[in-house]
C-alpha cells in the first residue's frame, strides 16, 4: 500500500473507496424482459472511474489478465477523454472488448490483482473496457483494421466461437484467406446460443462477425466437420487449419427421472431461447416449455444464465441447487448478485437425488443436504451427503447445468489426432499446434469449458503460430 | 441454401417426395443418416431421413409427411424454391455387411429411408426381404421402388385391401418361423418399432431400430434427443439414430416425443388460419 499512499499524497487527493456504480435496470422490471441488465457508463461516469486508477508502475492487473490488455495505458487514454484511442490500446491485445468487458470474470482476473483492491474496491476495469468499446460503436468509429496484401495462403477455421473468431481475425489481418466452417446456421458459438441477450446483446456479436466478413473472411454455415468434411479433407484443400469447436456436449447426472418431460440440459434450454427464439413462440416456430416453479442444478455461469432466463419466461419461483457453498460457485460474482436481486433462491450445500414425475412430466425433486469435509489434496473441500436430510421441492421444470463433456465429432473423425483421456485435443499451450502438421487447436476443445477470454487468447496465439508455420512452409 | 429440384405428391393428401440439390451432402451421405433443415428465419430445425442419395447427380431425396407447421410449410414449396438451411449428413450410417438374410420392416414414412438401406444390403450380397405395412392400400408408399431393390416385398394392410391382412409384426412372425433371419431392421413410428422388437425378443435375431426423438442441433450439443438404451443415456443424433431395439426404453422415448403436443397444435392451428386467409389473395411462398 505504500505506493498508493505516496501517490495519494503526491496528487493531494483522496481515493474514492468504491467503484462508480454502473446504471442497471431495476430488478423488478428486468426480470420480465430480455433487455440488457447492466447499462454502459456515461462519459462522466467513465471519466470518474478512470480517475481512480493509480497508473501503477508495475501494474498487477495486467498480470491477472489472460491476454495482457495494457490496462493502465487504456485507462490513461480514457482519463484524457481519448475514448477511441483507449479502444485501440485494448485491441492490441483483445479482439472482443465489447464482449469481454461484459462477460469476463474480472473479479478473478485483472480486478483481483488491482492495487486499489487491497484496501478499497478495485478499479472497475471491466466496465471501463466495455465503455470504450460501446462508446466507439455508438459513435460508429469502429472500422475494419488494415489488412495486409493477400499472401495466397488459405486457412480453414472450424467453429465460430471466440477461439475461431479471434483466429480468423488475426490471420486475415496478416493477409491470409480464411474460411470458417460452422455447424450451426449462424456463426458466434456460445456467444450466440449460450450467453443470453440480457447479458450480451446479440447485435454486439453480429457486429464482430460483420467486421470479419468485411475483412474478407468467408463463413460457411451448416457445415458439420467430421460429417460433411473431415479435417484430413480440409488439409488437402487448405494450407493450415484451426480447430475451435468448443466443449459442447452436456453432462447429465444419471439420476432417476432425468428423462421426464420438463428436464432440460442448460444447453438445450438456452439454445431454444437464445438461438431459436422460442420465447417468441409461436411467432418463431421452436417451442419451449414454460415452468412456473423451476430448479437449476449447478453453480456456474451457465446455471445463472439458465435460472435468470427461466424467470424471464415467467417462472414464479426459481431455485439454484448447488452441492458446494456459495463461495465455491464458479459463476461471475456479478451474475450471482444479479440472480439474487431478481429473486432467485439458492439452495447451496444441496444435491439432487432424483426427479419425480407425474404423467410423464416433472412434479417434484428430491434433494439431500451436503456438508463439507476437510480440504483434499487439490485444496477443494469435498461435499458429502448428510444422511437423513432428504427433502422435496415441488417444481415443474429442471435444468441441468452441471458441465460439459467434449464433443467427439471432430477428434473421432480425424485419423491419429492426439487427444487426452477425456477426449480433449492435445495442443501446445503457446502455439496451439497439435501432433498433426499444420493442424492447430484452441479454446474449450483443448482446455475443457473455460472462458471467452481464454478461448479468444488461444485463437490469437494459434493465429500467430499458423502465420509462422505458413511462412516457414513457403520458404521450404 | 439448397434448391428443390423436384417435388411430387406420392400419397394423397400429405406425403411428398422432394429432390434437393446438395452436392456435398450427397457425396458424404450413407443410408441410415439424416439431415436437418430450416425453411426460413423464424423456422424450426427439423430432422428428416435420407430417402435417396445420388452422388453423381449431386442430389438427395426426402419423403416427408405433412404433420405439423414445418412439414406443411415445406409442402407449400415447389421445385425451384430454396431451403434456407440444410445441414447434414447427420447421425451414424447403417452398418452394412453381408449377413445372409436381412428383413427390413417399414411403417408410415419409414418405408422411405429403407429404400437406400435395402439397396446397400443387397449390393453387399444379402438376401433382402422388405415388409411394409399401412392401414389400407392407399396409404402405402414406395412399394414399386422397393420392388427394385429388395429380393422380396411383403405388404400388409390392416383392412386387407392389399397383401396380407394384418400388421407388419404378423408378417415378421411368419418370416421368422419360415426360415433363417440374420438381421431385422425397423424404421417407422415408435410404437411399431417397439412391437417389432417384442416379436424378435428371445429369438436371438439382432434387431435394429431407427429412433426419432425430438432434436434441435443434431450434433450432440443439446441432449434434447437423449434416449435410454441398455440403461445408458445416448444422444440419438450422434450415437444413433439406430440402436438395438431390445435395449431401448420405449416408454421414455414415446413420452418425450409428446413434450410439445400442445405447442405443436397451437403452432399448426395459427399457421393454418393465417395460411387459409392468405390463400386466394397471394400465395406467398414460405421458402426463399
Ligand atoms: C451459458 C454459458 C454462459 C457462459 N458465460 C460465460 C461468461 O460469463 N464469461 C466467460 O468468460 N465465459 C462464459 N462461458 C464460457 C465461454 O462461453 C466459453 O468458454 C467459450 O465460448 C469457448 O469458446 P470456443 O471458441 O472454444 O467454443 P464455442 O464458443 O463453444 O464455439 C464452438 C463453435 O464450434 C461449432 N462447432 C462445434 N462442433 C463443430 C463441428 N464438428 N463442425 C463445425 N463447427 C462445429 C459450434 O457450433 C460453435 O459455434 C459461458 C458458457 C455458456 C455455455
Ligand atoms: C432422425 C429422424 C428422422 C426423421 N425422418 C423423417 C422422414 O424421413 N420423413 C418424415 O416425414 N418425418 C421424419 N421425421 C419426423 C419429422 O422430423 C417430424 O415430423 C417433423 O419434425 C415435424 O415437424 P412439424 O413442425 O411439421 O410438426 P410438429 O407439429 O412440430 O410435430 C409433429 C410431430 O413431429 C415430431 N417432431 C416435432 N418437432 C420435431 C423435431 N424437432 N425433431 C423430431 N421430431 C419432431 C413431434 O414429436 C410430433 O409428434 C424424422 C425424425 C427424426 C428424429
Ligand atoms: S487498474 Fe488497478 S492495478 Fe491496474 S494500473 Fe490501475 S490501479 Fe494499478
Ligand atoms: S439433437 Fe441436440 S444433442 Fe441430439
Amino acid at each position: 500500500m505504500k505506493e498508493t499512499q505516496v501517490k495519494e499524497q503526491k496528487q493531494g487527493k483522496k481515493i474514492i473507496p468504491s467503484k462508480t456504480p454502473a446504471p442497471e435496470q431495476d430488478p423488478d422490471s428486468r426480470k420480465h424482459n430480455f433487455d440488457e441488465v447492466t447499462r454502459c457508463y456515461t462519459e462522466e461516469q467513465a471519466l470518474r472511474e478512470s480517475e481512480r486508477c493509480l497508473n501503477c508502475r508495475n501494474p498487477q492487473c495486467v498480470e491477472g489478465c489472460p491476454v495482457r490488455v495494457p490496462i493502465p495505458r487504456f485507462i490513461s487514454a480514457l482519463k484524457q477523454g481519448n475514448f477511441k484511442q483507449a479502444l485501440d490500446i485494448i485491441k492490441e491485445a483483445s479482439l472482443l472488448p465489447a464482449v469481454c468487458g461484459r462477460v469476463c470474470p474480472q473479479e478473478k482476473q485483472c480486478e483481483a490483482r488491482c492495487a486499489l483492491g487491497k484496501k478499497f474496491e478495485p478499479v472497475a476495469i471491466g466496465r471501463l473496457e466495455r465503455f470504450a468499446a460501446d462508446w466507439v460503436m455508438e459513435h460508429d468509429l469502429a472500422s475494419p483494421p488494415p489488412v495486409l496484401p493477400p499472401t495466397g495462403r488459405t486457412v480453414a477455421v472450424i467453429g465460430s466461437g471466440p477461439a475461431g473468431l479471434a483466429c480468423a481475425y488475426e490471420l486475415s489481418k496478416l493477409g491470409h484467406q480464411v474460411t470458417i466452417y460452422e455447424a450451426f446456421h449462424e456463426p458466434g458459438g456460445v456467444l450466440l446460443y449460450g450467453i443470453p441477450e440480457f447479458r450480451l446483446p446479440k447485435r454486439i456479436v453480429a457486429r464482430e462477425i460483420e467486421l470479419l466478413r468485411a475483412m474478407g473472411v468467408v463463413i460457411e454455415t451448416n457445415v458439420v466437420v467430421g460429417k460433411l468434411i473431415t479435417v484430413d479433407e480440409i488439409m488437402a484443400q487448405f494450407d493450415a487449419c484451426f480447430i475451435g469447436t468448443g466443449a459442447g456436449t452436456p453432462k447429465f447426472m444419471c439420476v432417476p427421472g432425468e428423462n421426464l418431460n420438463g428436464v432440460y440440459s442448460a444447453n438445450e434450454f438456452l439454445t431454444r431461447i437464445n438461438f431459436m427464439r422460442s420465447h417468441s413462440f409461436p411467432v418463431y416456430d421452436t417451442p419451449i416449455r414454460k415452468g412456473t416453479r423451476i430448479a437449476v442444478i449447478g453453480g456456474g455461469n451457465v446455471a445463472m444464465d439458465a435460472v435468470r432466463t427461466a424467470l424471464r419466461l415467467g417462472a414464479e419461483d426459481a431455485v439454484i441447487v448447488y452441492r458446494r457453498s456459495l463461495e465455491d460457485m464458479p459463476a461471475r460474482g456479478e451474475e450471482i448478485v444479479h440472480a439474487q436481486e431478481e429473486g432467485v433462491r439458492f439452495e447451496v450445500l444441496t444435491d439432487l437425488v432424483r426427479i419425480i414425475g407425474e404423467s410423464g412430466s416433472v412434479r417434484e425433486i428430491e434433494c439431500v443436504r451436503m456438508e463439507q469435509g476437510p480440504a483434499d489434496a487439490s485444496g477443494r473441500r469435498r461435499s458429502v451427503p448428510v444422511p437423513g436430510s432428504e427433502f422435496r421441492l415441488p417444481v415443474d421444470m429442471v435444468i441441468m447445468a452441471i458441465g460439459t463433456n467434449v464433443n467427439p465429432l471432430v477428434p473421432q473423425s480425424t485419423a491419429d489426432l492426439q487427444v487426452t483421456t477425456w477426449g480433449y485435443i492435445v495442443a501446445d499451450e503457446k502455439t496451439g499446434a497439435t501432433n498433426k502438421l499444420g493442424v492447430f487447436a484452441g479454446g474449450d476443445i483443448v482446455t475443457g469449458a473455460a472462458t471467452v477470454i481464454s478461448a479468444m487468447g488461444a485463437g490469437s496465439k494459434a493465429a500467430n503460430a499458423i502465420h509462422a508455420y505458413l511462412i516457414r512452409k513457403k520458404q521450404i | 441454401m439448397a434448391k428443390i429440384l423436384e417435388k411430387r405428391l406420392i400419397r394423397q393428401p400429405d406425403v411428398f417426395y422432394y429432390k434437393i440439390a446438395a452436392p456435398l451432402i450427397s457425396r458424404k451421405a450413407r443410408p441410415g443418416q439424416f439431415i436437418i433443415l430450416r425453411l426460413h428465419e423464424k423456422g424450426e430445425r427439423i430432422p428428416l431421413s435420407l430417402a435417396d442419395i445420388d452422388p453423381r447427380e449431386g442430389t438427395i431425396s426426402l419423403i416427408v409427411m405433412a404433420v405439423g407447421k414445418t412439414t406443411h410449410e415445406l409442402s407449400q414449396c415447389s421445385a425451384g424454391d430454396n431451403i434456407r438451411d440444410l445441414c447434414g449428413p447427420l447421425g451414424m450410417a447403417t452398418h452394412i455387411e453381408n449377413l445372409g438374410h436381412v428383413v427390413l420392416v417399414g411403417g408410415g414414412f419409414g418405408a422411405a429411408p429403407l429404400y437406400p438401406i435395402a439397396r446397400s444390403f443387397r449390393d453387399e450380397g444379402n438376401r433382402v426381404t422388405v415388409i411394409m405395412g399401412a392401414r389400407s392400400r392407399d396409404l402405402l408408399i414406395y412399394e414399386q421402388e422397393m420392388e427394385q431393390v429388395a429380393d422380396r416385398v411383403v405388404v400388409t394392410t390392416d383392412d386387407g385391401s392389399k397383401g396380407l391382412k394384418g400388421r407388419v409384426t404378423d408378417a415378421l412372425s411368419m418370416e421368422l418361423s419360415s426360415g433363417k433371419v440374420d438381421l431385422v431392421l425397423a424404421v417407422g413410428p415408435a410404437i411399431m418399432m417397439r412391437s417389432v422388437s417384442e416379436v424378435t425378443r428371445g429369438t436371438g435375431v439382432r434387431t435394429i431400430v431407427s429412433l426419432n426423438p425430438i432434436m434441435v442441433d443434431g450434433t450432440g450439443m443439446c441432449g434434447g434427443c437423449r434416449v435410454m438404451v441398455g440403461g445408458e443415456t445416448k444422444f440419438a443424433c450422434v450415437d444413433g439414430p439406430e440402436f438395438d431395439g431390445h435395449l431401448v426404453d420405449w416408454e421414455s422415448l414415446m413420452n418425450r416425443q409428446k413434450t410439445y403436443v400442445a405447442e405443436e397444435r397451437e403452432s399448426f392451428e395459427s399457421w393454418k388460419s393465417r395460411h387459409e386467409r392468405m390463400l386466394g389473395k397471394n400465395n406467398a411462398p414460405v421458402c426463399e
